[in-house]
Parts: C-alpha cells; sequence; structure tokens
C-alpha cells in the first residue's frame, strides 16, 4: 500500500505540450506512471507520444477515464487550471507550477470547498509512491519502495532526505511534497492522518521550514492522534526575519514561523527532531531500530 | 515588494484614504523650495527607507517652520540611517516625506494581511495604534479585534461595523472609520497587496481619521498584471550585490557570515546554511540558483558569492533532479576559469549525471575539495576553517 498514488492513479497531463510539460511526461512515463491524457486548448486531436491531447480537462475526462492531473501550465492560468480539474472531477489534483499570485490561490481554496478533489501544491516537486507511481519533477531513481512515509516543504532538501534513507535501505512507502506556497492545498495534518492509517507505513519524516504555523499544527496533531513515530528537520535556523527565502512561505514574519521554536514545539509533544541534516537518515534508522 | 511610504501614500489618496498634507523632497534646493513660505507651524520630517524602527532611530523628527525642517531635511538627505531593522550600514535616505504636524487625540492601528492557516484576507483592528501590533497582541490580546473575509462575499459591512465598535471611537466617527477600512480593503485586492497597514491610524482634535503612516507591501507573483507598480520599485534599498544577482533570476539573500554558499532549491540552500552553523560556522548568503539553472546562471552565481570579500570559503551543494550534475560542473569549471579564486572550494554533487559531473571537475586541472555526501561536505568544510 501507500498513500493517495498508486497503480491504479490514471494521469492527465495538463499543460502538456510546454517545454516543462513535455519534458515531465516523458520522465513520469518512463518511471510507469500512467499517463492517459494531456490537456493543451486549441491542440484537441493531436497527441504527444502516442498519448492523446484534449482541449479541456472533462473531455479527457469522458474519454480516457483520468482520475488525477498533474498542473504545468504557466503561474497566470494555473489557479484557473486546478478548479477546471476539479470540476471536471478529477479526484487528486498536483499543482507543480511555481509563482501563482496569493490571492488566485485564496480563490481556489475556496472554490475546493464541499469538493471531493484533493489539491497538493502548489510549487511543489509532486508526489511518489516508489515503483508505483510518480506525479512530478523529482528523480524517480532516488527513491525505493518500503515503509517510511516522507512529507515535505520544499524540493531538493526532500531529495537529499529520500538519498539519506534509501542509501541505508530505508524505503519510503509515499513521498509527498506540499508546496513552498503561503496558501496550499493538502497540509501536514491530512498527510499525517493518511500515513497513521495506511498499514504499511512504519513512520513518518517531516521535513518543514521557516514560515506560517503548518509544523506547530503538525505537533500538535501528533501528540493527539498518532501513534507512529515522527521524525521532523525544521530548515531555516540561519534565515533571518522579515525575508523570504526562495519559496513564497518561507519567511520568519512578525515574530511567527522562526525554526528554533518550531523544533522546540515539535521536541515538546514527543516528535523525534532531527538539528543536523546531514543526520536524517541515520536518526530515522535509530528510530525504526536498523 | 516593499515600497516607500511616500508611495504608499500617494496610493492612500488614489483610493480616498486620508493622509496629511506633505510633500517629497529629494535634495536641499528641494526642502528651500518646497518651504519656501511656509510660517512658523509644526512640521513632521521623515526619512524615507523600507525598513522600519525610524522613529527610534532620529529618523523620524517633529520640528517648528521652515528653518528648522529644512535643517533637519537636509541633516537626513543622502545619508544612511541605521535603525534596529537595517543591518549595520543601514539604508541610504535618498527622498524626506515633510508633512503637516496633526494634533491628535487616539492612536489606531489597521492592518490587512495574509491569514495562511485559514487562507483567506484578514484584518486586525485595534484601539493601540503606534505600537508593535504583535507586542500588543502578545501583551493585551483583548485590545485587538481581527475578521476573516469570505473570499466568496469579501469584506462585509457588519464586520467593519464590528471592528470600529471594538476600537471604541465616538459613534460619530463610524462614517469615516467604515470608509477607510473599506478602501483600504479595495486597494489590498486591487493591486495584490500582501500587507497594507496603517499604524498609527490617528484621530485629529478637530475630529479628522488620518493615516499618518502607510506600508503597503505587494505579492512579488502578481507584479505581472500590476505594470504600473513597477516604477515604484526602488533598487537602491536592497543590497546590491541582491540586485545583481536579481538581474541574473538568481535567489540570493546576503548575510554576515564568511561561508559562501550556492544550492539549487531554496529548502536544501536553507538546510545547507543550517549545516554550515552546525560546523561552528556562519553561512555568507542563502543562493538558490534554482532548478533549471544554466552553466552561465552558475558561472554568476559564483561571481555574486566571491565578489563578498568576507567569503573564506565556498561550499557548492547540488542535489541534481532536474538540473542535471554536469551543467552545473561546466558552469563551476568555466567560473573558476574566468574568475581569480583564493578561497577553498568545496564541491558536494549528486543526483542526475552525477558521474559526468564529478569527471569534469576532475579533469579540469583546477583544485577543488569534493564531497561524497552531506556528512563528508561539513567535515570539509569544517576543516578549511
Amino acid at each position: 500500500m501507500s498513500i493517495i498514488v498508486n497503480k491504479k492513479t490514471k494521469v492527465v497531463v495538463q499543460g502538456i505540450t510546454g517545454q516543462e510539460g513535455r519534458f515531465h511526461t516523458k520522465q513520469m512515463v518512463e518511471y510507469g506512471t500512467k499517463v492517459v491524457a494531456g490537456v493543451t486548448p486549441g491542440k484537441g486531436g493531436q497527441n504527444l507520444d502516442g498519448i492523446p491531447i484534449f482541449n479541456a480537462v472533462r473531455g479527457a475526462v469522458r474519454e480516457t477515464g483520468a482520475n488525477a492531473a498533474a498542473i504545468f501550465v504557466p503561474p497566470p492560468f494555473a489557479a484557473d487550471a486546478i478548479m477546471e480539474a476539479a470540476e471536471a472531477g478529477i479526484g487528486l489534483v498536483v499543482c507543480l507550477t511555481e509563482g501563482i499570485p496569493t490571492l488566485d490561490m485564496i480563490t481556489v481554496h475556496q472554490y475546493m470547498k464541499g469538493k471531493q478533489t484533493l489539491l497538493i501544491g502548489p510549487n511543489t516537486a509532486g508526489i511518489i509512491s516508489p515503483d508505483k507511481c510518480k506525479i512530478g519533477v523529482m528523480a524517480g531513481y532516488i527513491h525505493k519502495k518500503g515503509r517510511v512515509g516522507v512529507i515535505s516543504r520544499s524540493g531538493t532538501l526532500t531529495y537529499e532526505v529520500v538519498d539519506q534513507l534509501t542509501k541505508r535501505g530505508i524505503g519510503q512507502s509515499t513521498c509527498v511534497g506540499i508546496g513552498g506556497d503561503p496558501i496550499i492545498g493538502l497540509n501536514y495534518l491530512d498527510l499525517l492522518e493518511m500515513f497513521e492509517k495506511d498499514k504499511d507505513t512504519d513512520a513518518v519524516v517531516m521535513i518543514g521550514e521557516i514560515g506560517g504555523r503548518a509544523e506547530e499544527d503538525a505537533a500538535q496533531y501528533h501528540s493527539n492522534h498518532m501513534k507512529k513515530p515522527l521524525v521532523a528537520f525544521v530548515a531555516g535556523v540561519t534565515a533571518p526575519p522579515g525575508r523570504r527565502m526562495g519559496h513564497a512561505g518561507a519567511i520568519v514574519s512578525r515574530g511567527v514561523g522562526d525554526a528554533e521554536s518550531k523544533m522546540r514545539i515539535l521536541k515538546d509533544a514527543g516528535i523525534t527532531v532531527v538539528k543536523n541534516p546531514a543526520h536524517i537518515g541515520e536518526t530515522v534508522a535509530a528510530v525504526l531500530g536498523q | 515588494m516593499k515600497i516607500h511610504e511616500y508611495q504608499a501614500k500617494q496610493l492612500f489618496h488614489e483610493y480616498r484614504i486620508p493622509i496629511p498634507k506633505g510633500v517629497t523632497v529629494r535634495s536641499a534646493a528641494e526642502v528651500r523650495q518646497a518651504l519656501a513660505g511656509l510660517g512658523h507651524i509644526p512640521l513632521v520630517i521623515k526619512a524615507q527607507i523600507h525598513a522600519g524602527g525610524r522613529g527610534k532611530a532620529g529618523g523620524i523628527r517633529i520640528v517648528n517652520g521652515a528653518k528648522e525642517a529644512s535643517r533637519a531635511a537636509e541633516d537626513m538627505i543622502d545619508k544612511r540611517l541605521v535603525t534596529d531593522q537595517t543591518d549595520s550600514e543601514g539604508s541610504p535616505v535618498n527622498h524626506v516625506l515633510i508633512e503637516e504636524a496633526l494634533e491628535t487625540v487616539k492612536e489606531l492601528y489597521v492592518g490587512f494581511a495574509i491569514n495562511r492557516e485559514n487562507a483567506c484576507v484578514s484584518i486586525i483592528a485595534s484601539s493601540e495604534g503606534g505600537m508593535e501590533i504583535e507586542k500588543v497582541a502578545a501583551e493585551t490580546p483583548e485590545k485587538i479585534a481581527m475578521e476573516m473575509i469570505d473570499p466568496s462575499v469579501g469584506l462585509r459591512p457588519f464586520q467593519v461595523n464590528r471592528l470600529f465598535y471594538a476600537t471604541g471611537l465616538d459613534s460619530k466617527l463610524s462614517k469615516q472609520m467604515s470608509s477607510i477600512i473599506t478602501n483600504l480593503y479595495r486597494l489590498f485586492m486591487y493591486k495584490d497587496c500582501s500587507l497594507a497597514e496603517i499604524n498609527p491610524l490617528v484621530v485629529t482634535k478637530d475630529g479628522q481619521i488620518v493615516a499618518l503612516d502607510a506600508k503597503l507591501n505587494f505579492d512579488d507573483n502578481a507584479l505581472y498584471r500590476h505594470p504600473e507598480l513597477m516604477s515604484l520599485r526602488d533598487d537602491q534599498q536592497e543590497n546590491p550585490l541582491e540586485v545583481e544577482a536579481s538581474r541574473h533570476h538568481l535567489n540570493y539573500i546576503k548575510l554576515q557570515g564568511n561561508v559562501g554558499c550556492m544550492v539549487n532549491g531554496a529548502g536544501l540552500a536553507m538546510a545547507t546554511m543550517d549545516l554550515i552553523k552546525h560546523v561552528g560556522a556562519e553561512p555568507a548568503n542563502f543562493l538558490d540558483v534554482g532548478g533549471s539553472a544554466t552553466s552561465s546562471m552558475v558561472r554568476e552565481g559564483l561571481k555574486i558569492i566571491l565578489s563578498d570579500k568576507a567569503v573564506k570559503l565556498v561550499f557548492i551543494n547540488i542535489f541534481g533532479g532536474i538540473l542535471r550534475c554536469d551543467t552545473l560542473a561546466k558552469g563551476v569549471v568555466s567560473a573558476a576559469k574566468e574568475l581569480d579564486i583564493n578561497v577553498p572550494l568545496v564541491i558536494r554533487l549528486e543526483g542526475t549525471n552525477v558521474d559526468e559531473g564529478r569527471r569534469i571537475l576532475a579533469d579540469s586541472g583546477l583544485s577543488f575539495t569534493v564531497a561524497e555526501n552531506l556528512k563528508d561536505a561539513a567535515e570539509k568544510v569544517s576543516a578549511f576553517l
């Protein structure tokens, strides 16, 4: 088992004919992901390496039974693309686009209320259940199938952590990038709940960073609702307050969201906190008794 | 993006939010011209920098009449102002705002911001203006009123009403206050702000509500749809290396340490800075070259790091996913040949095409210290310090 994506996941790629969309569609297919359709308005009826292209998501769902969407649409149009996928009844939307205006994401968030669609991102590297399905831009080969769940707000730092795990023989059930923006879809809490329920996940690694209160909420959730061990790292101890550290959401603002206080709150909640990013793999191994 | 107070006040004026009468000047000559013929009236002289903490640092002065005002303004213009929110060099004062000093009876706070947890815009109002709002929230939370704005219907009159009564003002001020709050909300939404704050918003002796200060920050991701805001950008308020980096689409932030670092991805960049601290050093910068860096971006990035004279060692940490290690290695080698690098260079490469990347480094004939993994890199960085 794994969470959210597996061998039954059928993906429609929105923005499939763009440079990013085209490149990563190829990569996803090579990894074994079932990419069943693409969407680019005006290019309906064409195909990309045999993948049929539609003008709108609705047609793609009707014709191919796609149940997940990967969005590689440029920022000005990405919010609309998320809403289009949700309206078409897609169960999972993974939005890889970085740079969507915050007010657009507030509208998206409102629109998704009451709908069954799960949103991952935006500004994420995506989601992967090793050997089953990858929807995203991460390098597939560093992953290994196994029993540790990974949740992260960043891309390459997740590769680093996954690499440390894989090199110690620790595989992953599912790795999810929740995205580096201030307003995102699924958050730590939603995913911790799914990992807690997943029979094939033994422990969870959470890669946090400065900004917002999501790590603090996760700490509270873990103490109240979880039995599985959680190992946490929070990036940005050295980040100066008031500066946005690359990700739109990574900013210590008005005394909220600094790394030290996040780590303290996580530790107080009984969570294993790793301070040195080079030690994440060995800490997980120790927690698993390996 | 941040803008100056005087620019924010121009936008306030456009959106019919009352501001004090004033004039912005850029030179001593302009000061004299602006104040010519003005009698002996109280004036406020305000240095225009992006950082806060101006009051305590002498960047805001109350004076009497044109003569004192000229002297105060000339003292500030073309100097640098150091506050508790700037670095030790301070920020350049190229503009000074001169305003009528108002007789006030009450100071309030009103501010709109993005509420991340609830995915909405929220507004805070408080009867305690003129102080840091975080301090008020921590010490006297009962003096803070907050409303979450439902994006499907926007700010509602009942919410404006509730905020007004929470401030404890006399009912006859209700109309003025409602208009200010509603207009500030319009500005926030139309211009894609990330913060719109009036602190203090004052009630004058003659019963007028006026924005004494004005702070607007804009969502960088939305600037593409506001070309009119681009002219408000003041590069001089930013570190020159940061300005240079952004020209090359590099995300660089200057810090105070001596270990320069170049990393792909913001999260890994922060973690790399943290690692540097773990080995007992301080990072000289944050630099994310991004997922799709070209070798020329890598070269420019290295140039920027090395132009910071405090840098005694450079640590390049790349986990290639989209950015391939061979691309990175070519960029580093070409930069090293072009620049005169006199500091040790520790390079850690992992990910796509790592073997090819390592081979390019080894064959270059240049001296790099190559690290196998993050732990090894930490040890090698530490060995040079």
